[in-house]
C-alpha cells in the first residue's frame, strides 16, 4: 500500500482560536478512511488546510510526491484532490446537467477549449452519472430547485464527474433521507471499487462511517486523538469520552 | 424568419422621410443596446458589477480621434473642424484604423486591470470599477495631447457617406448584429457555462479546478473589445469629445448600461436589448413631455422597476408564462422521489 495524502505536523490558527495543533495522519491509496470527532475538532478546518482553501501556520502536506502547502485551491483540484462541502454548494441558477458538464475536468484546459462545445460524450457521461446517483429524471430542473439532500447527491456527481484521484467528502450523509442511506453507502463503495478513487470521508453518522471505512482518525479539541480500524475505534476509551464527555 | 423581417424593417428605417429627423436618436438607441449588452457579460452572466466599463468606451473614442487627427489632419486639425476636407478613403481609413486601435488598446488594458482587479469580490470590486473610472475623467481632463479639459473634435465625415447620423446608424446597426451573435455563441459554449457558475458560486468553481482567473478576465477583455468600438464611432458621431460628458461620462452612461440591463433582465441574452430599448424611449418621453422632472420620473420608474420586478422584463415574462417562454420542465421530474438501490 501507498501512501497518497500525508499530513505533518499541520498546525492552523484563527486569531487566538487553535483549530489544528500538530496533526499528522497518513491516508493509504485506494482506501476509504474516516475522520470523525465532536463539533469543533476542526475535521473541517483539516479539509480546508489540505485543498488550500487557507494558508496554514506549520506543518507540510504532500499528495502522493507532490507538496501542497502553498499551492492553491484550483492548482489542487487540477491535480487531482477534490472537496466536496458540508454546507453543499452547487450552481445554483443552472440546470443539473449544465451542473455536472462544467464539472468535467479541467487539467487540459486550453484557450481553444475556452470557446467549445462540450463534446456530445461529456453529456453522455454527465447523464450516466446522474442516473448513478437517483437524479436522472432530475436533470433538466435549476440544481437549486432540488432539496438539500438532492443538493448533496449532485454535488456528490459532480465530484466523481471531475475524475479525482482523491475525493474529501465532507459529511455525505448529511441530510440525507434515512431510506436513500444505505444505497449511498453503496455508492460510495463503487466510487471506490469502479473509478478507483481514494476516499477521504468526514461523518459524524457512527453506523455509516464505522460501515464504510477501514481506517479511522479521531480528532477532539484540534489534536489527533486516535486512529485505527473501525472496531479499535469503537472500543477506545478516550473516542468515547471525547464523545460523551469524560466523568 | 422574424429575425429576417426584423433585419429589413431596421435597414429600410432610415430610408422613410418620416424618420430622418430622428436618425440620431435610431443610433443612439443601437449605442444604449451595445453598452447594455456588454456590461451584461459580467453584470449579468458573471456576477461582477462594474461601474468602470464607460473607461473603455472613453479609450476606444478617444484613441480613435487621435489617430484621425495624427493620420490626417496634422497641425491645422483644428481649424478645417466645421467644414470636411477629407476624401471617402482617407475618413474611413482613419476611422477603421482608429477603431481597430481603440479596441486593441482597450482589450490591453481590461487584461491588465483584469489580472489585478477582478481578485476582488462582490462590493469591493464594484466601488474599485466606480473609482477607476472616474479616475479616467480626471486624467483626461488634464491631459493636453488629447485636448484636455477642453476636449476633442472629431472630423466631419465627408459628402460622399450621406448623412452622419444615417452613416452611423449602419455602423452601429452592424456593431450590435455582431456582439449579439458573438455573445450567444459565447454563451452557449463552455465560456458561458464556466462564467455563470463563477457567478452562482465562485468558491465551488474554483473547488472544482477551473481557471477562474482567465475566464473573468477574458470575460472583461470581451466588454472592453466591443465598448471600444462603440466609443470610437459614438465619439465621430458626437463630432465634439468632452472628457466626462461623454467619454467617461460614468454619471450618466456608466449608470445607464447598469439600469438597462437590470430593466431588461439581468443574465439573459434578449435582456439588455430590450431594456435598453424600453429605457431610451422611456427617456426620451420623459424628457419631452416632462421637461425638468425628468430624472425625478426616471428615479422613481428604476425603485419601481427594482421593487416590482426584480428580474427585469424578461425574467417577469419567463415567470409569469413559464409554458412559453420558460424553461420546460416536465411537472413530474419536481416531485419524483429519488430512489437508490442499495446494490444487495
Amino acid at each position: 500500500m501507498t501512501v497518497i495524502l500525508r499530513v505533518e505536523n499541520v498546525r492552523k490558527t484563527f486569531g487566538g482560536v487553535v483549530a489544528n495543533n500538530d496533526v499528522s495522519l497518513d491516508v493509504q491509496a485506494g482506501s476509504i478512511t474516516g475522520l470523525i470527532g465532536p463539533n469543533g475538532s476542526g475535521k473541517t478546518t483539516l479539509f480546508n488546510s489540505i485543498v488550500g482553501f487557507h494558508p496554514i501556520d506549520g506543518g507540510e502536506i504532500w499528495f502522493g510526491e507532490k507538496k501542497l502547502s502553498h499551492r492553491l485551491t484550483p492548482e489542487i483540484a487540477r491535480m487531482g484532490l477534490l472537496r466536496t462541502f458540508q454546507q453543499t454548494r452547487i450552481f445554483g441558477n443552472m440546470n443539473c446537467v449544465r451542473n455536472m458538464q462544467i464539472a468535467t475536468p479541467h487539467a487540459n484546459d486550453s484557450f481553444r477549449t475556452m470557446f467549445s462545445r462540450f463534446p456530445k460524450a461529456v453529456t453522455e457521461k454527465a447523464e450516466h452519472l446522474l442516473e448513478f446517483v437517483g437524479l436522472y429524471s432530475k436533470r433538466n430542473l435549476l440544481a437549486g430547485d432540488l432539496s438539500f439532500g438532492q443538493q448533496k447527491l449532485l454535488e456528490f456527481a459532480m465530484a466523481l464527474m471531475n475524475e479525482p484521484k482523491m475525493l474529501l467528502l465532507d459529511e455525505p450523509t448529511a441530510g440525507i433521507n434515512p431510506t436513500l442511506i444505505n444505497g449511498l453507502i453503496d455508492r460510495l463503495r463503487r466510487a471506490r471499487e469502479e473509478f478507483g478513487i481514494t476516499l477521504f470521508v468526514i461523518e459524524h453518522n457512527m453506523r455509516v462511517i464505522m460501515n464504510l471505512a477501514e481506517q479511522i482518525f479521531c480528532l477532539a479539541y484540534g489534536e489527533l486523538l486516535a486512529e485505527g480500524p473501525p472496531e479499535q475505534i469503537q472500543n477506545n476509551q478516550r473516542v468515547i469520552d471525547a464523545y460523551l464527555g469524560a466523568g | 424568419m422574424v429575425i429576417g423581417i426584423g433585419v429589413a424593417v431596421t435597414l429600410l428605417v432610415p430610408l422613410v422621410p418620416l424618420f430622418q429627423p430622428y436618425m440620431i436618436q435610431f443610433a443612439m438607441l443601437w449605442v444604449l443596446i451595445l453598452m447594455a449588452l456588454t456590461w451584461d457579460i459580467l453584470g449579468g452572466q458573471m456576477g461582477y458589477n462594474s461601474f468602470g466599463n464607460v473607461i473603455f468606451v472613453g479609450v476606444g473614442m478617444y484613441t480613435t480621434a487621435v489617430v484621425q487627427r495624427e493620420m490626417f489632419f496634422g497641425a491645422e486639425y483644428a481649424s478645417v473642424a466645421g467644414q470636411s476636407s477629407l476624401s471617402l478613403v482617407d475618413y474611413l481609413t482613419g476611422l477603421g484604423i482608429g477603431m481597430g486601435s481603440g479596441a486593441i488598446l482597450s482589450v490591453a488594458l481590461a487584461a491588465f486591470l483584469g489580472s489585478g482587479i477582478l481578485a476582488l469580490r462582490g462590493h469591493y470590486f464594484a466601488i474599485c470599477t466606480l473609482g477607476l473610472g472616474v479616475a479616467a475623467g480626471e486624467l483626461a481632463s488634464g491631459w493636453d495631447y488629447i485636448g484636455a479639459g477642453s476636449g476633442l473634435v472629431t472630423p466631419l465625415p465627408p459628402d460622399g457617406v450621406g448623412e452622419s447620423s444615417t452613416f452611423f446608424y449602419y455602423v452601429f446597426f452592424v456593431l450590435v448584429v455582431i456582439t449579439f451573435m458573438l455573445l450567444r455563441w459565447l454563451y452557449s459554449c463552455r465560456f458561458g457555462l464556466a462564467i455563470n457558475a463563477i457567478r452562482d458560486d465562485e468558491d465551488k468553481a474554483e473547488a472544482m479546478g477551473l481557471h477562474t482567473t482567465r475566464y473573468k478576465v477574458v470575460a472583461w477583455c470581451v466588454a472592453a473589445f466591443f465598448l471600444a468600438l462603440t466609443g470610437g464611432a459614438f465619439g465621430n458621431l458626437m463630432v465634439f469629445i468632452d472628457p466626462t460628458e461623454t467619454a467617461f461620462a460614468g454619471a450618466t452612461f456608466g449608470v445607464w448600461m447598469v439600469l438597462m440591463a437590470v430593466l431588461g433582465g439581468k443574465g439573459r441574452l434578449w435582456g439588455p436589448v430590450i431594456g435598453a430599448t424600453v429605457f431610451h424611449v422611456l427617456q426620451e418621453t420623459f424628457w419631452t413631455y416632462l421637461f425638468g422632472w425628468q430624472r425625478v420620473a426616471l428615479g422613481l420608474l428604476i425603485v419601481a422597476v427594482v421593487v416590482f420586478f426584480p428580474l427585469g422584463i424578461v425574467g417577469w415574462v419567463r415567470e409569469r408564462f413559464a409554458h412559453r417562454f420558460g424553461e420546460a420542465v416536465d411537472p413530474a421530474a419536481r416531485t419524483e422521489q429519488v430512489t437508490l438501490g442499495d446494490g444487495t
